[in-house]
C-alpha cells in the first residue's frame, strides 16, 4: 500500500512535470508570407528584419518569398497551416481574400494580415503602419530645407495609401512655407531602380531641390546625392547610400509587433485584434536627423514627432480642402481613420490630377 | 516653365545613359542571333552580369576587376547555353527561357549577402569640360568609360559585320550555315564563340546598371530590360544603326513622359506609361519597312539548330 501510495505520488509528479515543460516549451512556429524577394531592400526586406527578430526572441520561423497574390496565395496558406504553423503572417494587401478564406479552414491557426481590413473569422487580426505621421515630418522637413520652392514626390500605385503619403506631407510642407509646390511623378512601379532614377532625375531637372519617395528602392537618394539635392530614405535608413543627399529616413519596425504577436499564441492570449500603430507605438521610426538640418529645425521636428507620437498633433488637422476647394476636414478637427483608409482625393496644393 | 538649352543638354544626357544598357545587351545579341542562334536568355545573362559586378566590386574593391568579372560571369553562364544549343542541339527557344529563369534565381541567391549595401562611386571621364559647351557639354563630357564603348559599339559592329572577314563568316554561318560548313567553316565554333560574345556584352550591360547607372544590388533589378534589348534586335531587323536609334527612342521616351508628368500634361498617366514600348516598335517598324532588306538581314537559320552530320 505504502509502495503503491509513493509510487503513485512519484509518477504523477513526473506526469506533472513532462505537461508543464510541454506547455511551457510547446513550440511556437511563426511563418510569413511575402509577396516580393527578402532581398529588395524595401517592404519585404523590412518584414523579413521583423521575422528575424522572432526568430532572435526564441521562436521557430519559415518565410516564403515572392508569393503572387492569387490563388497560389491560398495553396501557400494552406499548406503553412497543414505543416503545422501557428501563427501566420500574410504580409501584403493582395492577401487579404485568401487569408480568410483559408483562416475559415483552420480555426486553431492565427492569422495576422498586414494593410488589409476584412476579419471575417475570429481567428484573423489584421494590422498596418501610420506611414503617414512620418510624412508629415519629411514634409516639415522639405518645406523648411528647399530654396526652389519645387518639391519632387515620386510615387508608386494610385492606391489610398499612396495618396495618404502625398497629402500628409504637402499638408506639413505647407504648414512651414506656403509657396512650395509638390511635383508628383507616378512611376507605376514599387521597385524598378533605372525607373525610379529616371523619375527623380525629369524632377530634379525641372528644379526639385528635394525629392521625397514612395517606391522602395535606393536609386533615388543615389540620384539625389550625385544631382547635390536633398533626399528622405524610405522604409530603412537609407543614410549610408547617399550621406549628404539623406536628411532622414522613415523606417518601417515591424519586429516589435511581430514579436508581441507570436509570444501572445505562445501565452495563448492571442485575441483578434485592428492594429494601426504609428510614430507612438514604434511601427513607425524616424532615422536620425542629418546635421546639415538647421538646429531650430532639428528641435521641431523632434517636438513635431513628440507631439505626434503622444498623439497631441494630428497628421489631418483641419482646415483640409480638396484641390478644387471642398472642405475636407472642418477646422479643429482630425481626419478619422475610416477617411484616412479610402483617402483617394488630392488635398489643396498637389499639382496634377490622380491616375485613374 | 523656361526651358534654356542646357536643361535640354541635360534630358539629352539622361537619355544617353538609360540607352546604354540597351545598346550593349542588343549589339551583343544581334552578333549571336547573326550567327544564326536565338538566345532568349539575356535578362538572365545581364542580372547574372549586374550581381557578378556588383559583388567583386564590394570583396575585391577593385572596378576594373568587377567589370571584366561581370563580362566574364556574362560569359560563363552563356557558355552553359551554348553547350546545350550547340553540342546537345538542344531547342534554343527552350534553352534561352530557361536561362532566363536561372540568371534570376542564382542572382538572387548569391545577391542574399549584397542587399543593403551601398556601391562605389565610378569614375568619369572630362567632368571639368562638362561646362564649357552649352548644350553639347552635359552630352559629350562627363560620362563612364562604359557609356562612351556604348555609344562607339554600334559603329564597330556595324563595320565588322560589313567590312571585316570574320563579320562575313558570321553572317554566313547564320544564312546558311550547310554552305558555310562545306566552305570548311567549323560552325559550331563560330556559334559557340558568338554566343560566348553575346553573354560577355549582356553581363556588361548587366554591370552597368548595378555599378554605374544605378550603384546598388536589388533582386531583378535588371527589370525586364533584357526582353526590351531582345524585341529591339527584331525590331530594327538585325541593324545595329537602327538599335542604336531604337534604344534612344525607348530611353527618351520613359524619360520624356517622367518630365511631361512634372509639368502637368493632362495626358492619362498608364498612356504616358505605355508610350515608350508602343513607339519604338512604330517607329522601327517604319524605318525598316523595306521588305527587300529585312529579308537580306534576317539570318535564314535564326534559331535552327544545325547538326554537322546531315
Amino acid at each position: 500500500m505504502h509502495k503503491f501510495f509513493i509510487r503513485s505520488f512519484v509518477s504523477s509528479l513526473v506526469l506533472l512535470f513532462t505537461f508543464t515543460v510541454a506547455a511551457i516549451a510547446k513550440d511556437v512556429k511563426a511563418a510569413f508570407v511575402y509577396i516580393g524577394p527578402t532581398g529588395d531592400h524595401g517592404w519585404t526586406y523590412q518584414h523579413d528584419v521583423g521575422r528575424k527578430a522572432v526568430e532572435a526572441a526564441g521562436f521557430k520561423t519559415t518565410y516564403v518569398e515572392g508569393v503572387p497574390e492569387s490563388a497560389d496565395a491560398e495553396r501557400v496558406l494552406r499548406q503553412l497551416a497543414n505543416s503545422g504553423h501557428d501563427v501566420i503572417f500574410t504580409t501584403s494587401f493582395g492577401y487579404m481574400n485568401p487569408t480568410n478564406k483559408v483562416a475559415k479552414e483552420f480555426p486553431n491557426v492565427k492569422f495576422e494580415h498586414a494593410t488589409g481590413y476584412k476579419r471575417e473569422h475570429p481567428n484573423v487580426s489584421t494590422y498596418a503602419a501610420r506611414f503617414y505621421e512620418g510624412r508629415t515630418i519629411l514634409g516639415t522637413i522639405a518645406g523648411t530645407m528647399t530654396k526652389s520652392n519645387v518639391i519632387g514626390y515620386v510615387a508608386s500605385f494610385p492606391i489610398p495609401e499612396v495618396i495618404r503619403g502625398i497629402n500628409s506631407f504637402t499638408l506639413a510642407a505647407q504648414k512651414v512655407n506656403p509657396n512650395i509646390k509638390t511635383k508628383i511623378v507616378w512611376a507605376f512601379t514599387w521597385y524598378d531602380p533605372g525607373k525610379e532614377a529616371e523619375a527623380a532625375k525629369a524632377l530634379i531637372d525641372q528644379g526639385a531641390d528635394v525629392i521625397a519617395q514612395h517606391t522602395d528602392s535606393t536609386a533615388i537618394v543615389q540620384i539625389a546625392e550625385k544631382a547635390g539635392v536633398y533626399a528622405f530614405g524610405q522604409a530603412s535608413d537609407m543614410d549610408k547610400f547617399a550621406p549628404k543627399a539623406v536628411l532622414t529616413s522613415v523606417e518601417n519596425n515591424w519586429g516589435p509587433y511581430y514579436v508581441d504577436r507570436v509570444k501572445a499564441v505562445a501565452n495563448g492570449t492571442w485575441n483578434q485584434k485592428d492594429t494601426w500603430h504609428g510614430i507612438g507605438d514604434g511601427m513607425v521610426v524616424i532615422s536620425d536627423l542629418d546635421s546639415q538640418m538647421p538646429a531650430d529645425l532639428r528641435s521641431k521636428v523632434k517636438k513635431l514627432q513628440a507631439d505626434l507620437a503622444s498623439g497631441k498633433v494630428h497628421s489631418f488637422t483641419g482646415p483640409i480642402y480638396d484641390q478644387k476647394g471642398n472642405l475636407m476636414v472642418a477646422e479643429g478637427k482630425t481626419a478619422d481613420d475610416g477617411m484616412l483608409a479610402g483617402m483617394m482625393t488630392y488635398v489643396k496644393g498637389v499639382e496634377g490630377d490622380i491616375p485613374k | 516653365m523656361i526651358i534654356d538649352i542646357n536643361f535640354i543638354g541635360l534630358i539629352i544626357a539622361s537619355i544617353m545613359a538609360s540607352a546604354v544598357p540597351l545598346i550593349l545587351a542588343s549589339c551583343g545579341e544581334l552578333i549571336t542571333e547573326r550567327s544564326g542562334v536565338l538566345n532568349l536568355g539575356v535578362e538572365g545573362m545581364m542580372i547574372i552580369g549586374a550581381i557578378s559586378g556588383f559583388a567583386l566590386m564590394t570583396v575585391t574593391g577593385s572596378l576594373i576587376i568587377a567589370v571584366f568579372g561581370a563580362m566574364l560571369a556574362g560569359v560563363l553562364i552563356s557558355t552553359i547555353f551554348a553547350f546545350l544549343t550547340q553540342t546537345l542541339i538542344t531547342n534554343h527557344v527552350a534553352t534561352g527561357l530557361a536561362l532566363t529563369i536561372f540568371g534570376i534565381g542564382i542572382s538572387a541567391m548569391i545577391g542574399k549577402n549584397f542587399v543593403g549595401i551601398p556601391g562605389k562611386e565610378f569614375p568619369v571621364l572630362f567632368e571639368s569640360l562638362k561646362d564649357t559647351i552649352p548644350l553639347l557639354g552635359p552630352i559629350l563630357f562627363g560620362h563612364s568609360i562604359v557609356f562612351y564603348f556604348a555609344f562607339a559599339l554600334p559603329f564597330i559592329t556595324s563595320y565588322f559585320l560589313k567590312k571585316t572577314k570574320i563579320g562575313l563568316i558570321v553572317r554566313a554561318v547564320g544564312d546558311s550555315p550547310e554552305s558555310a560548313s562545306n566552305q570548311g567553316i567549323n560552325v559550331r565554333l563560330v556559334r559557340y564563340a558568338c554566343i560566348l560574345y553575346g553573354g560577355s556584352m549582356s553581363g556588361l550591360a548587366g554591370a552597368y546598371l548595378s555599378m554605374i547607372y544605378t550603384p546598388q544590388w536589388i533582386e531583378n533589378m535588371t527589370g525586364g530590360r533584357g526582353w526590351i534589348a531582345l524585341a529591339l534586335v527584331v525590331f530594327s531587323t538585325w541593324n545595329p544603326i537602327k538599335i542604336l536609334i531604337g534604344a534612344m527612342i525607348f530611353g527618351g521616351l520613359t524619360i520624356i513622359q517622367f518630365h511631361m508628368q512634372a509639368i502637368g500634361v493632362r495626358i492619362p498617366v498608364q498612356f504616358l506609361t505605355a508610350l515608350p514600348y508602343i513607339v519604338t516598335i512604330v517607329v522601327l517598324v517604319v524605318i525598316s519597312r523595306d521588305s527587300r532588306k529585312i529579308r537580306l538581314s534576317t539570318p535564314s537559320s535564326l534559331g535552327k539548330s544545325f547538326h554537322k552530320d546531315n
